[in-house]
C-alpha cells in the first residue's frame, strides 16, 4: 500500500495524444497490480488445462470425452442441473414475488435465509441432505414410506442437491426487478379493466422474464460444476448416479491427468458458453428497463 | 371468486394499492407455496444439522470438536482464510479503483475475466493447480528439485482457496465505486491531498460497508470451500484437512455425530455470515440512499 504513496509522489500523468487529462492518481499501479494478480492466479493456471489438452491427440481426446461412462455422467449432470434450475425458476419466482409484494410475519428472516445455500459450505449441505433423504431420515422415511420412492443415492438425490444450491439465484435476480417495477403500469392496467391474471401475464411477467431467465441460467451454470453437495447424496454409481466433476476426480485418483484434463476442457467450454449466454441475458435485461 | 372485477372508481380517485392486489386466496396460496418450498429446502436442512450434531448429547459433541484432528482442521481453515481474504481484498480494491475511476480499452474484458473463477467448477479450480504443481505438472520437477511442497500441502490449499474466492470483493466494490463516481476524490486531489490520503480519508469511508460485505462473503466461501481444496489437499489427517474435508472424512467413516458436530460449526459460520450480511446490506442501502440525496 505504501506503493500508492510512491506513485502519487510522481507528477500527475500529462495528457498524451487524445487521452483525457487525469487528476486521479494510481491508475498504472492499480491496473498493473490487477492484471498481474489476475494473470498469476487465474489466467496462467486456467491455461494449463488447455495446454495439457493439446498434448493429447484428437482421437484420444475424443475417445476420452465420449466414452459411455462419461456420456452417462454428462446426461446426469446436465439433466439434473436443468431440472433443478427449472424447479428454482418456478418456486424462486414465487418466493421473489411473495417477498416483494406481500407482508407476513417473519418476512425479513425468511428474506435473509434465502442466501443460506451461498453461505453454507457445500459439504455440510451434502451430508445434511443425505441424512434427511436417506431411508431413515426425516424426509426420506416419509417419502419412501408413502410414495415408495428412493431419493438418496439415486439421480433424484442429485436433483435435490442441485435445487438446494441453485435456490438463491432466481430469487435474487428477480427480486430487484420486481421492486423497481412500476406499480403505476399495473394500476393503469387494472383501471382499464384488466383482471389480476391479465395484469400479471401481460404487464408483470414480460417485465420480469429476462431476470427470470438470467436467474435460471445462473442456477444452471452453478449446478453443472457443483461437487460438494452432490457426492454425498448421489451414491456415485458409474453409469447411474456419477456426476461429471466426480468423474474428473476419479481420473485424477487413477493418475490419469490427461483424461481428467480432457473432461475438464469439455466442462470449461460449456461454462464459457453459459457465461456468454448469461452476459447476453443480462444485457437483454438491462435493455428492457422498467423505469423511465 | 374469480379474478378481481374491475374496480369501481370512487370519488374520482385512482384505484388504490389494495384494489390491484390479487384476491385474498391467491395471496394466501402463493405465500403458503413459497414458505413450504423454503421450509423443505432451507429450514429443515438447517435445523437438522444442529439436531444431528447434538443427537448424542453435549458430551459427544464437545469430544468431537476438541479432538486433535478437528482442532488442526479448524486452525488450517482459519489460516487459509487469513491469507486468502486479505489478498483478495487488496486485489478487489485495486481492481475497483482502476475500473471505477478510469476509462480504458478492454475494460469489459477485464470485468469478465475477474468473474471467471465463479463459472469454473470447484473441481477444475483444484485440477489446474495439480497440472501446474503436481509431480507430473509443469513446475513439478523443478519444485521437487528444490524441495518445495505446494500440492498436497498448505500452499496448494491456500492457492485453490484464493482462486475460488477471487471475485468476491471486486464484484461488490466495482458497482459501488462506479455509482459513487470520483468527484469527491478529485476535489481532495485538487486541494492537495496525496493519493494515499485521498484513498484513506475520502474513498475508504465511502466504500467501507461494501468492502465489509465483500469480505464477509469471501470469508464464508474461503472457510467453506470443499471441491477445489479436496483436489489439492491430499487429505492428510491433522495436516492438510480443512474443516469441510474433516467433515467428509468423519462422514465416510460413519462417524456421523462427529461429522455433524464439525459441520454445525460451519453452519454456525453460515448463520453469522447471513446476520452480518443482512445488517451490512441495510447500512449499504442507507449509504447509497445518502449518496443519491446529496447528488441531487
Amino acid at each position: 500500500m505504501s506503493a500508492v504513496l510512491a506513485a502519487s509522489a510522481a507528477p500527475p500523468p500529462v495528457a498524451k495524444r487524445g487521452a483525457p487529462f487525469r487528476v486521479m492518481p494510481g491508475f498504472r499501479l492499480s491496473l498493473g497490480f490487477t492484471i498481474f494478480y489476475l494473470t498469476l492466479i487465474v489466467l496462467i493456471p486456467l491455461s494449463a488445462v488447455f495446454l495439457k489438452t493439446f498434448t493429447l491427440t484428437w482421437d484420444s481426446f475424443w475417445t476420452t470425452v465420449t466414452s459411455a461412462r462419461v456420456m452417462a455422467s454428462y446426461k446426469l449432470t446436465f439433466g439434473a442441473s436443468l431440472i433443478g434450475a427449472f424447479i428454482n425458476a418456478i418456486f424462486g419466482g414465487i418466493v421473489a414475488w411473495v417477498l416483494v409484494r406481500y407482508e407476513f410475519p417473519g418476512k425479513r428472516i425468511v428474506d435473509a435465509l434465502v442466501d443460506l445455500p451461498f453461505a453454507l459450505p457445500t459439504a455440510v449441505a451434502g451430508i445434511t441432505l443425505t441424512a434427511l433423504y436417506s431411508a431413515n431420515g426425516w424426509l426420506g422415511k416419509f417419502i419412501e414410506g408413502t410414495l415408495g420412492i428412493k431419493v438418496a443415492f439415486t439421480p433424484l438425490g442429485v436433483v435435490i442437491a442441485l435445487t438446494f444450491i441453485g435456490l438463491p439465484f432466481v430469487v435474487r435476480t428477480v427480486q430487484p426487478v420486481l421492486e423497481d417495477a412500476e406499480r403505476e403500469l399495473e394500476e393503469a392496467a387494472a383501471s382499464l379493466g384488466a383482471n389480476a391474471w391479465q395484469t400479471f401475464s401481460r404487464v408483470v411477467f414480460p417485465t420480469i422474464l429476462p431476470s427470470l431467465m438470467t436467474g435460471f441460467a445462473l442456477a444452471f451454470a452453478r449446478a453443472t460444476g457443483e461437487y460438494g453437495s452432490v457426492i454425498f447424496i448421489a451414491g456415485n454409481m458409474p453409469m447411474v448416479s456419477e456426476i461429471t466433476p466426480l468423474f474428473i476426480i476419479t481420473k485424477l485418483e487413477q493418475y490419469d491427468y490427461a483424461g481428467a484434463t480432457a473432461i475438464a476442457t469439455v466442462m470449461l467450454v460449456v461454462s464459457f458458453i453459459l457465461l456468454l449466454t448469461i452476459n447476453l441475458l443480462q444485457a437483454w435485461a438491462r435493455g428492457k428497463p422498467s423505469k423511465s | 371468486m374469480s379474478g378481481a372485477p374491475v374496480t369501481p372508481v370512487r370519488r374520482g380517485e385512482l384505484p388504490s394499492r389494495a384494489d390491484i392486489l390479487e384476491p385474498r386466496w391467491v395471496r394466501g396460496v402463493l405465500i403458503t407455496i413459497a414458505l413450504l418450498f423454503l421450509t423443505l429446502f432451507l429450514f429443515v436442512p438447517l435445523v437438522s444439522v444442529f439436531f444431528e450434531a447434538f443427537k448424542k448429547g453435549w458430551e459427544a459433541y464437545s469430544t468431537a470438536i476438541f479432538e486433535d484432528d478437528a482442532i488442526a482442521a479448524i486452525k488450517l481453515t482459519l489460516i487459509t482464510a487469513a491469507i486468502a481474504v486479505p489478498l483478495n481484498l487488496v486485489f478487489g480494491v485495486a481492481a475497483s479503483w482502476c475500473i471505477a475511476k478510469f476509462e480504458f480499452r478492454g475494460k469489459s474484458i477485464l470485468l469478465t475475466l475477474i468473474d471467471l473463477p465463479f463459472s469454473v467448477s470447484p473441481v477444475i479450480s483444484g485440477l489446474i493447480y495439480v497440472l501446474l504443481f503436481g509431480a507430473q505438472g509443469y513446475f513439478g520437477p523443478w519444485l521437487m528439485e528444490h524441495d518445495i511442497k505446494i500440492l498436497f500441502a498448505v500452499p496448494g490449499i491456500v492457492l485453490a482457496t484464493i482462486f475460488v474466492t477471487f471475485p468476491f470483493v471486486a464484484r461488490e466494490l466495482i458497482p459501488l465505486m462506479q455509482a459513487q463516481g470520483s468527484e469527491e476524490e478529485e476535489a481532495a486531489i485538487v486541494l492537495g491531498a496525496s493519493g494515499w490520503d485521498t484513498f484513506r480519508r475520502v474513498t475508504l469511508p465511502n466504500i467501507k460497508w461494501g468492502l465489509l460485505y465483500g469480505v464477509i462473503l469471501c470469508n464464508a466461501r474461503a472457510m467453506g470451500e470443499f471441491g477445489a481444496v479436496s483436489v489439492v489437499s491430499g487429505h492428510i489427517r491433522g495436516e492438510t484437512n480443512t474443516m469441510p474435508l474433516q467433515v467428509e472424512i468423519l462422514y465416510n467413516e460413519y462417524n456421523f455425530a462427529a461429522a455433524f458436530a464439525v459441520a454445525s460449526l460451519l453452519a454456525l459460520l453460515a448463520l453469522v455470515t447471513l446476520v452480518v450480511k443482512t445488517f451490512i446490506a441495510w447500512r449499504l442501502n442507507e449509504s447509497v440512499a445518502d449518496a443519491a440525496r446529496t447528488s441531487e
